[in-house]
């Protein structure tokens, strides 16, 4: 077995060191009939026949890169550059721990603080946190400490929150007995969230650009918000907006959560991805998640260790601000790998790029007959309502090698509303051909 | 007679040890600023073609402020993350012996599987039909995790074991409400848990009750059942438990609480001790999460991602959590909202925890290292490291204080008896261990021990390796009970830094790089 | 009066109706460097044995226990500002809230210096 260092001779000589006769006398605490139970397993396999069975499976799935591929909704295609994974495999990095070490940790150390940098910034926050699994258990996080510092128990949700995002709130938030109550579906945000408050109210949840690709202007919500001592947290679930569209922080959010999944990150059908977590400064205590902070050393050497950890698990259990443990590292990483190379002009630039995709297939779109283009202001998503339902011509489409976006059944099953509508994404990845074998394949479903 | 220019002796002087020199490197040790005090802010590594700009749907939403984001040049960037990565520890380097948290080598095939354009490259809302061999995958690993722990169900979402223990008790806090127990809401956990643990139930809306440890390290059986009543929702126990022990009442801790009306929660983080040899099923659990990333080898990744599959039992996998895998024939299916379902505890049970699917990424590397070793090398995987911990714990005994009497499972626990009176304390002893190259153990946990050691060397390393490791912590004991306590106290000296203001840190948070930190007040 | 002291490690003096409350030096060197402090605001009112006020090192996080029943007439602003001062002088200059006493003879069930020193030594 190639992954096990030890020889049968290593094995005896080892039992004879210890004093045990036999492997199982070291399994001795475990009940006899449990021990040795029968599994129903295949035997090993060398790399070339595991590769062949991997390969297989793979080779049954349509990769967003092999064709025209709009789809989008929490999750996209971009270009990441070679660098990143090449980065993300150094054996430094890939199999190192969390950096309780600080003596010898200061590499993941230092990336950390400089995601939270960059994602303070991208957000236009105070303080970001080290990363959380995903944006939609980071959401559920910021309605969770929305409720400790208010100690008030309704989180309010955009009925243009994604509704996984939406669903994983719920749920959290009534295990603790409180509720979620989201708005009904809000296809061309025309909501009135302000209007929703109330004395229980403890934040109020919407996104930007929401699920169906709309830009929210905040400004408004966030005084209204303000003035009753609720939280505003906006929700971005695509991170590349931040290079075009104002910042939540500019327009007064609490909190910003998100995704971060575009910067640096694959589609890897739907996880791993990165999280993030930023807020004001002041309300540090209450946030979930660890942090990395600036000290010295012994010799008086900067350095990097993580910090404010006594709101953590490991310390404060059961009064813990969150159980998170592990969080997603390695693709905070990738993200501020593909970040730093990008900088502030190449995130403008790609994000530009991104808008001209998406304006350019709105506008082939809308051109098909029977298609309307709803969404009005927008980055690289938006909403089209089709004369028919969307998940048939979706699957239409694929027959034809076009991933065509997100058909509204998919997400709201149960909104016959919603089953006519197709969300659409372009990015940087989509080509004026890519467009123009979209809008062959719509007209010829329509037709 | 002739000098040979280059002739000077090779043999270098003892005094240049402390050598200060002009840039603040160290040969190979080269420091790295901040990627934000390079100048950069106007500057990118990557070419794109230049927009149009004929384009505008975004109006006066457009961000107009500058956002501060530096962009370094492919070479400048590789440099700077190489030269970061190279102040880094790795179990690619040399043994990682974190009790509990199972640093095992991570095989590059599960890497190269999971960067198939197949498994990477494709979105979770994508037709189903476009994803049947991803579909397969879940439904492969999940037959996987069923049979090698017995258990009739599993939840593949959760996305760290932390997260898992969150489906796991919300099964149990759905599986109560829909018995018309939902009065049952005090958790019992041993005090030597996992801070997740108590952490988990409370986020639960339970309230924790804490089990003392009997002197053998284990569960005290009879301050258990004294702890049972109708409030009793569950016991999280982990096994085996954070003392590397076995908890051989196991049967009876499960028969006890379900007697008394309750379930009971195992935690799964050291599976990779029993896997293949004992199937937590016939122990009598319910819920169990599983670390991909510890027992399966995904990699740590300095903190992440993990993936923590929850298997459950009949009689709480009615609530488990969306979306799942059913398998039609030879299609599979993804049922994604909870009225799609057709089990009994429909509408009862917790709902979505995450978006999407799960840690499709992880599902791949878990699948590919299961297929490499087989149930059979799985089972071999498992017993050495339990063989490779008991053979550190029967020679580190020498000089070393084992925290319980007998044998260990996967990881041997110490406690700091042997350095009583030198001066020297866990924390010291551990940091010693960074100059001879060794990543420190688990310290200070589990509370139940005190000054703990938690030395787990999982079954990767090689006897060699572990003979000069123990050679090493044995040198280091004698050391520190000869008196050489100024070695210890001052270590590490060795590494890319010594040892950090922790409380300075804490006092004044800063947590990210502003154009106000002058490069000399950083210094 | 003198000082009393709790089994939590908790301080108290009264004078006039009000106790003075702050943590044990015993307490402050177990503790650490104590990096974080948190007081509840004045006016908040506690029964004796309530969760009161937090103090933390980088390690640890301790709640602080209301030792007798009261209102928070004042609290030690210092302390927040600077924690260190809570290692420099933890019985004197760092106490952390005034009580206006709702019952002062709740002080006489704590021990005294003497009696708590014994106390700590074995805890």
């Amino acid at each position: 077995m190639r992954y096990l260092p030890l020889s049968d001779a290593d094995r005896r000589q080892m039992l004879s060191v210890i004093g045990a006769k036999s492997i199982d006398e070291l399994y001795r605490d475990v009940p006899k009939s449990a021990l040795n139970a029968r599994i129903d397993l295949p035997a090993h396999k060398g790399e070339l026949d595991v590769e062949r069975i991997m390969g297989a499976m793979a080779a049954k799935n349509r990769p967003a890169a092999e064709g025209p591929f709009f789809v989008g909704c929490g999750a996209y295609k971009h270009h990441v550059p070679a660098t990143v994974d090449h980065i993300i495999q150094r054996s430094e990095f890939l199999t190192s721990y969390t950096p309780y070490q600080p003596e010898i940790a200061q590499g993941t150390l230092q990336y950390l603080f400089e995601f939270q940098t960059q994602i303070a910034a991208l957000t236009g926050m105070e303080v970001a946190n080290a990363s959380m699994y995903d944006g939609s258990t980071a959401c559920a996080e910021a309605a969770l400490m929305a409720r400790r510092v208010t100690k008030r128990g309704k989180a309010v949700l955009s009925g243009a929150l994604h509704p996984h995002y939406a669903a994983t709130t719920r749920t959290n938030v009534e295990l603790l007995g409180d509720r979620a109550v989201q708005l009904p579906i809000d296809i061309e945000a025309k909501e009135d969230l302000a209007a929703a408050i109330d004395g229980e109210t403890s934040c109020v949840i919407v996104q930007t650009p929401d699920v169906f690709g709309n830009l929210r202007d905040l400004t408004a919500l966030s005084k209204a918000c303000q003035a009753k001592g609720v939280l505003l947290v906006a929700v971005v679930t695509e991170i590349m907006s931040l290079g075009a569209v104002k910042s939540p922080g500019e327009m007064g959010a609490d909190i910003v959560v998100g995704e971060g999944q575009s910067i640096g990150n694959g589609l890897n059908f739907g996880g791993p991805y990165v999280g993030f977590f930023a807020t004001r400064e002041k309300l540090i205590r209450q946030t979930p998640g660890r942090y990395c902070g600036m000290t010295t050393d012994a010799d008086g050497k900067r350095g990097f260790v993580l910090t404010l950890s006594t709101r953590e698990q490991h310390i404060r259990r059961d009064k813990a601000t969150s159980n998170i443990c592990t969080n997603s590292g390695l693709c905070a990483l990738a993200f501020t790998v593909h970040m730093t190379l990008l900088g502030e002009a190449g995130l403008r630039a790609v994000a530009a790029l991104n808008h001209e995709s998406a304006a350019k297939t709105a506008d082939a779109l809308s051109s098909v007959k029977g298609v309307r283009v709803l969404t009005k202001s927008f980055f690289n998503e938006f909403t089209v309502r089709l004369p028919m339902n969307a998940t048939g011509v979706v699957e239409a489409l694929a027959a034809d090698g076009v991933l065509a976006g997100v058909p509204g059944e998919r997400l709201w099953p149960h909104d016959k509303d919603a089953h006519d509508l197709l969300i659409v994404a372009a990015t940087e990845c989509v080509t004026d051909a890519d467009i123009s074998a979209f809008t062959a394949s719509l007209s010829k479903a329509l037709a | 007679m002739t000098m040979n220019r280059e002739g000077r002796q090779s043999k270098g002087d003892a005094a240049t040890a402390n050598v200060v020199t002009f840039t603040g490197n160290r040969a190979l040790q080269i420091e790295e600023s901040l990627i934000f005090e390079k100048d950069a802010f106007a500057s990118t590594g990557v070419d794109f073609p230049a927009p149009t700009g004929k384009h505008d749907r975004i109006g006066a939403l457009k961000r107009t402020s500058a956002i501060g984001l530096p962009g370094l040049s492919e070479p400048e960037a590789m440099r700077h993350f190489v030269r970061l990565s190279q102040k880094n520890y790795a179990i690619d380097m040399g043994p990682f012996p974190l009790g509990s948290c199972t640093m095992k080598h991570n095989p590059r095939l599960n890497e190269k599987m999971a960067r198939l354009p197949g498994f990477g490259d494709v979105h979770p809302l994508q037709p189903q039909s476009t994803v049947q061999g991803a579909l397969e995958v879940i439904d492969t690993l999940a037959h996987w995790l069923m049979e090698m722990t017995g258990m009739p169900a599993v939840a593949m979402s959760p996305k760290a074991g932390a997260h898992g223990e969150l489906c796991g008790m919300m099964a149990i806090k759905s599986a109560l409400a829909a018995r018309g127990k939902a009065h049952r809401t005090r958790v019992l956990a041993p005090e030597s848990a996992h801070g997740t643990n108590p952490a988990t139930a409370a986020q639960c809306g339970f309230t924790v009750d804490a089990i003392p440890a009997d002197e053998t390290g284990r569960v005290d059986l009879a301050a258990f059942r004294g702890k049972l009543g109708p409030d009793v929702a569950a016991i999280m126990v982990t096994n085996p438990n954070t003392c590397g022990l076995f908890e051989r009442d196991i049967k009876a801790i499960a028969d006890a609480v379900h007697e008394a009306g309750g379930y009971f929660y195992c935690d799964g983080a050291n599976f990779n001790a029993i896997a293949g040899k004992v199937r937590p099923g016939d122990l009598g659990v319910d819920a169990m999460h599983i670390n991909l990333h510890k027992t399966f080898s995904t990699p740590h990744g300095g903190g992440g991602p993990g993936a923590g599959p929850v298997v459950l039992s009949a009689a709480l996998a009615p609530f488990a959590p969306v979306p799942y895998v059913v398998r039609d024939g030879g299609e599979f299916h993804l049922v994604e909202t909870r009225r799609m379902a057709k089990s009994e505890g429909e509408g009862a049970a917790g709902g979505r925890i995450t978006a999407f699917h799960g840690q499709m990424g992880m599902f791949v590397r878990a699948l590919t290292y299961m297929l490499s070793h087989g149930g059979d090398g799985i089972r071999q995987a498992s017993e050495d490291a339990v063989l490779n911990a008991n053979y550190i714990l029967a020679r580190l005994k020498a000089e070393m204080t084992p925290a319980f009497p007998g044998y260990c499972m996967h990881e041997a626990l110490f406690d700091d008896r042997f350095l009583m009176g030198t001066g020297v304390e866990t924390l010291d002893f551990a940091k010693a261990m960074i100059d001879e190259g060794y990543h420190p153990m688990t310290m200070y946990f589990p509370l139940v021990v005190h000054g703990a050691m938690l030395i787990e060397p999982t079954e990767s390393e090689s006897k060699a390796e572990l003979d000069l490791f123990c050679d090493a912590l044995l040198d280091l004991a004698r050391r520190a009970k000869a008196g050489e306590t100024a070695r210890f106290t001052a270590s590490p000296m060795l590494s890319p830094r010594r040892r950090l203001d922790e409380t300075a840190a804490a006092r004044k948070p800063v947590l990210r790089w502003t154009p106000q930190q002058a490069p000399e007040a950083a210094e | 009066m003198t000082l009393r002291f709790t089994k939590d490690h908790e301080w108290v003096r009264i004078a006039g109706g009000v106790a003075t409350v702050g943590v044990s030096a015993h307490a402050a060197e177990q503790l650490g460097d104590v990096v974080f402090v948190e007081l509840p605001a004045v006016g908040r009112k506690f029964k004796k044995g309530d969760d009161m006020a937090v103090v933390e090192s980088v390690k640890a996080a301790s709640d602080v226990y209301a030792p007798i029943s009261g209102e928070v007439v004042e609290i030690n602003q210092s302390i927040v500002d600077d924690p260190a001062k809570v290692n420099a002088d933890p019985q004197g200059a760092a106490w952390f809230v005034k009580l206006k006493a709702s019952d002062p003879a709740e002080a006489d069930s704590l021990m005294d210096e003497s009696a708590y020193k014994s106390f700590a030594e074995q805890h």
